[in-house]
């Protein structure tokens, strides 16, 4: 076993691991950390596998933008865990035969004596090779079209997304200074003329009143 | 088992999406896990891509890889909003509340 192997499996076992952390985890921010985690560790898989600029863009885009969006729309939101989780033992056999049966199917299409892989005779990369450059190259070229529709499938995403979560917009809170410098003396504050008030004035009135609130 | 191969990635790659299809399972009631489930299986799909990629030599299945990146941003932008948008009206993402259109 050599070492690109031994990386290959300490990752892969890091990235199964996480995975059945974020589809058993209690809590749902335990379960966005450790999908990051798994996108951490598929982005050294994507290395392995010499894709460089494709592991450093989900690291960067993946990792630090959806998955920050995720935590925080995770941490936002009040929600009933014990609630959630029901059904969870019930439904946990079925989930586990169907993704048993799963890997069993692919292991035999992928051990099968049919599927040869077309391992044997990989060229060594020149050190020199730049896979960005490579990808830059394609994009531009080939892909041209396909890339400015992404640009457009972005642009409706995000009015898409601030369209769902607007809710109007807020009323102004400030002050208009013409109506302050115009307002008199006279519209705040009334003068009335009353004659003065005496003790006599006042013995009268509470014996006017009901006795029980004279009281 | 010695030598590093198309085969373990490919078989990686179908764990992954394998866990993916459980956690679609086993949290039918929580719109967030479904979501993340959904991201697993889109990986595990991208990871297939860039395999193939590696051992065929061929480029195109990376840049494939790239529209799936974007693609997926988006799906979770707006999916995020949706959730969002659903727990200010009705205080819950239970999947069980989710019942006015009666389907």
């Amino acid at each position: 076993m050599d070492f690109k192997t031994f990386v290959f499996f300490f990752l892969a076992a890091i990235l199964v691991f996480a995975a059945l952390r974020v589809i058993t985890a209690r809590n749902p921010v335990h379960a966005v950390l450790n999908l990051i985690l798994a996108f951490f560790t598929a982005a050294g898989v994507w290395l392995l596998l010499q894709a460089e600029f494709l592991a450093m863009v989900l690291v960067m885009v993946y990792i630090g933008a959806v998955m920050v969006l995720f935590l925080f729309v995770v941490m936002m939101l009040d929600i009933d865990i014990d609630r959630l989780r029901q059904g969870f033992w019930r439904y946990l056999p079925l989930g586990a035969l169907v993704g048993f049966v799963m890997i069993v199917e692919m292991g035999m299409v992928l051990g099968g004596e049919f599927f040869r892989s077309p391992d044997a005779s990989l060229p060594a990369t020149p050190a020199t090779a730049s896979n960005t450059k490579e990808l830059g190259v394609l994009l531009a070229s080939e892909y041209t079209y396909p890339f400015e529709l992404t640009a457009a499938l972005l642009l409706v995403a995000i009015v898409a997304a601030v369209a769902l979560t607007f809710r109007g917009a807020k009323k102004p809170r400030n002050s208009s200074p013409e109506a302050q410098i115009r307002v008199r003396a006279a519209d705040r504050v009334r003068l009335v003329n009353m004659p003065t008030e005496t003790a006599a004035d006042e013995e009268r009135t509470s014996a006017a009143l009901p006795s029980d609130l004279a009281q | 088992m010695l030598a590093l191969s198309l085969t373990h990635f490919l078989f990686l790659a179908a764990i992954l999406f394998a866990i993916g299809i459980a956690g679609i399972f086993l949290n039918r009631k929580n719109l967030i896990v479904l979501l993340m489930s959904i991201e697993l299986m889109l990986l595990a799909v991208n990871t297939n891509f860039i395999a193939f990629s590696r051992y065929l030599q061929d480029p195109h299945g990376q840049l494939f890889v790239f529209f799936i990146l974007a693609v997926a941003a988006a799906e979770a932008a707006v999916g995020l909003a949706i959730l969002v948008a659903l727990f200010r009206n009705l205080k819950s993402i239970h999947v069980d509340d989710l019942d006015q259109l009666k389907g």
